[in-house]
């Protein structure tokens, strides 16, 4: 993985340049957004849902155990917002959309399309890159929002439901909204933009690296899928570490 | 980007042209010249090193060593495709599955944006008839036989209005009567457009068919290069054994 770093950094940077382009390729960009967005949507609304309510359930009985019932809220808002949402829905979109990018210009990689457009003089990091990459950036934040959101809510029913905690929900959305400060959305959604250019960038590097036929591009979505993962891992220990720092 | 009034086939020089996979040495130091407008054949057994010569001339590939000049200018020059249209048909076609035969068709004048939406429809429309495609627009490559999807990838390059166009086996996996009809637009893109063609195949009939010259290729190296006549003469045993090898069944 880390012998494509190279790579995968002059993709990104490339597909910086190609920006402006954008607005050109606008049809393109809402298929993908319609793609990230709609497409995940009710994956992410069961998601987020069951994550908030788990949290609640493990750490709820401890916490009214200790006489903390009232921080709840907070908490799990907390915990939802700065670090599970993004990071899971990460891996969901990861699993979904990187691996359909990978397979998707990795079978044009394969059967010479992107050859095809080479000779036309179609750049293909314009025409397939830019496209995925900026939808992603985009749709990616704005699926996590929706999960900080539904999750919250998975997390006050499941306080006010279970009878070992039996925190209100007005009592536990009171908290959230005390402790819960733009700041700690703004952190999620700052290391959720870093992921999204992470799957959307290792996604069509693997994809345009495929080599071989129909085996190359399993090959490639496996890699897509478990880079993406790894790097999204690692680098979310060392963005919080610095979004803490400067947050201080 | 040329001005479409440029019609004028392009000129294209290969020097000296090495390229090795690992220790397979595929390109042994061909060197050859297409004169502008001219029909130049590159045959040879499969595996010979044919389509990789074709894929360093478009620059798909980076030889190792050696040059394509096309014009003059080195194939890789900045902004040479600016000036010089080039087309290449690829053997699968490798019509791009995810859009309509009418937007593969239409691809490169929209990408380009070279003509508003209507005229582009039009110009389609027009290009699939001459490749006998007519009301194939809405239809999905995946729709197609091998050979329509030849004939659309040569609607699509003829939309390039291209100075120079490759061929690479485009009579493949097509049955006689197709394959004559390929080799017929081949020479009528040629005369309409006085585009220069290279045409990489393995077929004895297409090549003699329609080419100005020929250059007979096996193991990376021509064996003869000539008018179709004098390499039918050449002395080299390869090439007699190419052209003459035929079936014969058991008695």
């Amino acid at each position: 993985m880390f012998r494509d770093i190279g790579g995968l950094v002059l993709l990104f940077w490339r597909t910086l340049q190609a920006l402006p382009l954008t607005f050109r390729h606008r049809r393109k960009l809402l298929e993908q957004f319609y793609e990230i967005g709609m497409g995940s949507l009710l994956m992410v609304c069961i998601l987020s849902v069951f994550i908030g309510g788990v949290l609640a359930l493990e750490i709820g009985p401890v916490m009214v155990e200790r006489g903390l019932a009232n921080f709840l809220g907070g908490i799990v808002g907390l915990g939802l917002c700065r670090e599970l949402a993004p990071t899971l829905m990460a891996v969901l979109i990861a699993g979904r959309i990187g691996a359909a990018m990978a397979a998707e210009i990795g079978s044009m990689t394969v059967y010479q399309e992107i050859d095809a457009l080479r000779t036309m003089n179609i750049n293909p990091i314009h025409y397939l890159v830019l496209p995925r990459l900026t939808a992603i950036a985009v749709g990616l934040p704005m699926l996590v929002v929706f999960a900080d959101l539904v999750g919250w809510m998975g997390g006050a029913v499941v306080c006010s439901t279970n009878q070992q905690i039996a925190v209100g929900m007005q009592s536990f959305l009171a908290n959230l909204r005390d402790t819960v400060e733009l700041k700690d959305l703004a952190h999620g959604l700052v290391k959720t933009f870093v992921f999204a250019l992470v799957i959307g960038t290792v996604s069509c590097h693997q994809g345009l690296a495929t080599i071989g036929g129909p085996r190359g591009i399993g090959r490639s979505v496996t890699k897509a899928v478990v880079n993406s993962i790894v790097l999204i891992l690692i680098l979310d220990y060392f963005l919080t570490h610095l979004l803490v720092q400067i947050e201080k | 980007m040329s001005t479409p009034a440029n019609q004028q086939g392009v000129r294209v020089e290969v020097r000296d042209l090495r390229k090795k996979f690992g220790d397979h040495e595929v390109l042994r130091g061909v060197s050859f010249t297409v004169e502008r407008g001219e029909i130049f054949v590159l045959m040879g057994p499969s595996g010979s090193g044919k389509s990789v010569l074709l894929k360093h001339i478009i620059g798909l590939e980076e030889a190792d060593g050696g040059e394509m000049l096309i014009e003059g200018h080195s194939i890789h020059a900045e902004g040479l495709r600016d000036r010089y249209r080039m087309a290449m048909v690829f053997q699968s076609g490798a019509l791009l599955n995810s859009l309509t035969v009418g937007e593969n068709v239409g691809l490169y004048l929209r990408e380009h944006r070279l003509k508003p939406e209507a005229e582009i429809r039009r110009v389609v429309a027009e290009k699939l008839a001459i490749v006998g495609l007519t009301g194939a627009e809405e239809k999905n490559p995946a729709e197609l036989s091998g050979g329509m999807k030849k004939r659309v990838a040569i609607a699509r390059a003829l939309v390039i209005e291209p100075q120079l166009v490759l061929y690479d086996e485009p009579t493949s996996e097509l049955d006689p009567l197709i394959a004559i009809t390929i080799g017929q637009e081949i020479l009528a893109l040629r005369d309409g457009t006085h585009a220069t063609s290279l045409v990489v195949t393995h077929d004895r009939d297409l090549a003699f068919g329609i080419a100005d010259r020929i250059a007979m290729i096996a193991d990376g190296e021509i064996l003869a290069l000539g008018r179709p006549e004098e390499v039918r003469r050449s002395p080299h045993p390869l090439v007699q054994r190419f052209l003459t090898a035929d079936f014969k069944p058991k008695p």
